[in-house]
């Protein structure tokens, strides 16, 4: 199975995220086309309430140790509570009202 | 002196460290890199530890701290986390807090 899809399975199994994104980013790095070393994560789940940054990516850790021991080289991750997502997605600006310059 | 020894007095004799590849000046990692100006751009000095010079300590870091990743960032004895914490720490305004009160704590103390 592809590091992706083990990324993707073992988070699903163990933290039941509402929201998952796993970015393959290794071709922004110094590594042979269709590499997959490095990797962006960005995770919303109930697990997380009333922990601190580094238990959650403890947690995350923990959950892909034998990944991060054997294949994967760099692991951005982005963890959020299913509130604090709903606050970080209100921060992206929202496009402008059209103001009428069409003239129709 | 062992090398878990040698983490742990960078770690506890240094208010603020980042165990980091390569240098503030000359980072030669991309989260290392990050990590390292969000760090200078809080204003106070730091200490750093290029874990690419010392390979016992490459080797070993991870163990430390259960933590498998560089760069690690160390605030008043504590694993505050990686590249990510430390980016969202910035943004948020607390890293900026926490290091003036770990740096200026320690003067006043010192």
């Amino acid at each position: 199975m592809r590091i992706q899809n083990v990324i993707e399975s073992k988070l699903k199994q163990d933290l039941q995220p509402v929201y998952l994104e796993v970015i393959n980013e290794s071709g922004n790095h110094n590594v042979p086309p269709g590499s997959e070393s490095h990797f962006k994560v960005v995770i919303v789940s109930d697990a997380f309430m009333d922990k601190m940054p580094v238990a959650r990516h403890r947690m995350i850790n923990r959950i892909l140790a034998e990944e991060l021991q054997n294949s994967i080289h760099a692991l951005a991750l982005h963890t959020y509570t299913p509130t604090e997502w709903d606050e970080v997605s209100s921060h992206v600006p929202a496009s402008p009202p059209c103001q009428g310059g069409g003239n129709k | 002196m062992d090398v878990m020894e040698r983490i742990d007095q960078a770690v506890k004799n240094n208010a603020v460290v980042l165990f980091m590849k390569g240098t503030p000046q000359m980072p030669q990692c991309g989260f290392s890199s990050r990590a390292a100006q969000a760090l200078m751009a809080c204003g106070k000095e730091f200490a750093h530890v290029n874990v690419l010079m010392d390979p016992e300590i490459f080797e070993n870091l991870p163990r430390y701290a259960d933590w498998p990743t560089f760069p690690q960032l160390y605030i008043n004895g504590e694993l505050i986390g990686g590249c990510d914490i430390t980016l969202e720490l910035y943004q948020k305004g607390e890293l900026q807090k926490m290091v003036a009160e770990a740096v200026d704590g320690q003067t006043a103390e010192g």
